[in-house]
């Protein structure tokens, strides 16, 4: 391993590989984010929903959690193109992370609140609160707490997925470094070096995410 | 006086299971009845049918002249809206077995949530009543304090006070010493008395006749759904009619 060569190549490399990185950020990001919103309604329907709209969310939700990443990633991409529905590779790319996403946050949401006694909406009701209140003031904050280290878990999941939109030509962190490995031929090296970025990003995740935990646990 | 509460004709099914199967009772203000009975003779059942935890699918509940849960609407039995539902609901005072605080808030938080949610009022408002019912049952110096930093007796009086703070017209009490050590019933039944004395509406639903004989107007004996004989303190405990009520007495605790 020729180390000040890689750290020539390296800083010659850093604006494609930063954009790389800022790409994968804003995939994961806005995965999770989106992902989330939809997750949510996902547990709420998967929970209080009628019979009916339970039967169509619990198909939406094994459907997509049996299904590999990949294949939606693939999905999304080159199927939706054929109905008509003209996608970005970037676009499509995040709407399979946000679909893939939403299952698992809707399966979170649905376990936290099921798990939450039947006593406590019984007692928020008795001092008169309506549902609505009762799910923002009582519910989802317990659901939350509950909800958090297994979400933290699902976003470094996505992080880690985002990899798979280089096959479909998103030029995130990882297709990025294969650029700069078809130029310079140090494989070893950049391989190395995306993989402790990946690492380094969902530490912090991590690390945020209890911090978070500390903050928010009950006494 | 005219009644506060009136039940009549009162019939509920969990799916095929008849558990009353016609109530009648009435309360004025300042009453406080006590329902007795082994489990699954519908006690529990019918506290929470007063304020609407369970549908019930017959007969009435009128409290302070207002139909309780249902309408007739051209001769049909209508269910009122989740709105005016949980309106009503804050009509009445619950305060359950399992104390049911909730977890991520202190306890004046607890108190507070329904005053400002439901009744709407200014924070300071609700904060100074939080803090005269907190300091009522004796749990002033705890107000801070979050439910798992509680022990049993101390988070069921701040259940209390959460309930009664309000303004209920009719407390109903399911319990409320069963979940806890004994050394630790005392402490919540003195804050039950003192608002009996204080002339609250109350009904409860309890195993401890000791109590049930010292604070009750009347007592009720339920079996099987249907109340089974009713009365004075003195007459139900003192003097009892049916061999049933007997044999049930016989082998409570006193």
């Amino acid at each position: 391993m020729n180390f000040s060569l890689f750290l020539t190549e390296l800083w010659n490399a850093r604006l494609s590989l930063l954009s790389g990185l800022g790409n994968t950020i804003l995939i994961s990001a806005a995965s999770v984010v989106l992902g989330s919103v939809l997750g949510v309604f996902i547990g709420l329907a998967m929970t209080y929903g009628a019979k009916w709209l339970r039967f169509i969310v619990r198909l939406y939700i094994d459907f997509l959690r049996g299904t590999p990443v990949f294949v939606l990633i693939l999905a999304c991409f080159y199927i939706l193109s054929v109905v008509g529905l003209d996608l970005t590779a970037f676009q499509a790319g995040v709407l399979a992370l946000t679909l893939f996403c939403s299952s698992h946050v809707g399966e979170i949401v649905r376990g936290a609140l099921i798990a939450i006694p039947a006593g406590q909406t019984e007692a928020a009701k008795s001092v008169g609160l309506t549902f609505g209140q009762t799910f923002v003031y009582v519910l989802l904050p317990q659901a939350l707490r509950q909800i958090l280290p297994t979400w933290v878990n699902t976003a470094t999941e996505i992080v880690k997925a985002s990899t798979l939109l280089s096959i479909i030509g998103v030029v995130e962190l990882l297709l990025a470094t294969q650029q700069v490995i078809s130029r310079t031929y140090l494989s070893l090296e950049f391989y190395l070096f995306a993989g402790f970025v990946y690492f380094l990003l969902n530490f912090v995740i991590e690390q945020a995410g209890r911090a978070v935990e500390r903050r928010i646990s009950i006494p | 006086m005219s009644p506060i509460l009136t039940i009549s004709g009162l019939h509920k099914s969990f799916g095929k299971v008849e558990v009353l199967k016609g109530i009648d009772l009435t309360m004025k203000q300042g009453d406080v009845v006590s329902l007795i009975g082994s489990s699954g003779s519908g006690k529990t059942t019918l506290l929470r049918c007063v304020n609407l935890l369970e549908d019930f699918e017959q007969g009435s509940i009128e409290l302070a002249g207002q139909s309780i849960g249902y309408k007739q609407d051209g001769g049909q039995r209508r269910r009122l809206s989740e709105r005016e539902i949980a309106r009503q609901r804050a009509m009445t005072g619950m305060a359950f077995q399992q104390f049911n605080l909730f977890p991520h808030m202190t306890a004046i938080r607890n108190v507070m949530l329904g005053l400002i949610k439901t009744k709407k009022m200014g924070k300071d408002e609700a904060r100074a009543i939080a803090e005269k019912w907190l300091d009522r049952v004796g749990m002033g110096q705890r107000r801070d304090h979050y439910p798992g930093q509680l022990s049993g007796g101390q988070q069921q009086r701040v259940a209390i006070a959460r309930a009664i703070a309000m303004n209920p017209q009719i407390m109903l009490f399911d319990e409320v010493t069963s979940a806890l050590d004994p050394e630790l019933v005392s402490e919540v039944l003195a804050v039950v008395r003192d608002l009996a004395t204080e002339g609250m509406t109350m009904l409860l639903v309890t195993h401890e006749m000791r109590f049930a004989r010292d604070v009750s107007t009347k007592v009720v004996f339920m079996h099987q759904g249907r109340i089974h004989e009713e009365g004075a303190p003195e007459e139900i405990f003192g003097a009892p009619k049916t061999e049933r009520l007997q044999g049930f007495l016989a082998k409570s605790e006193f």
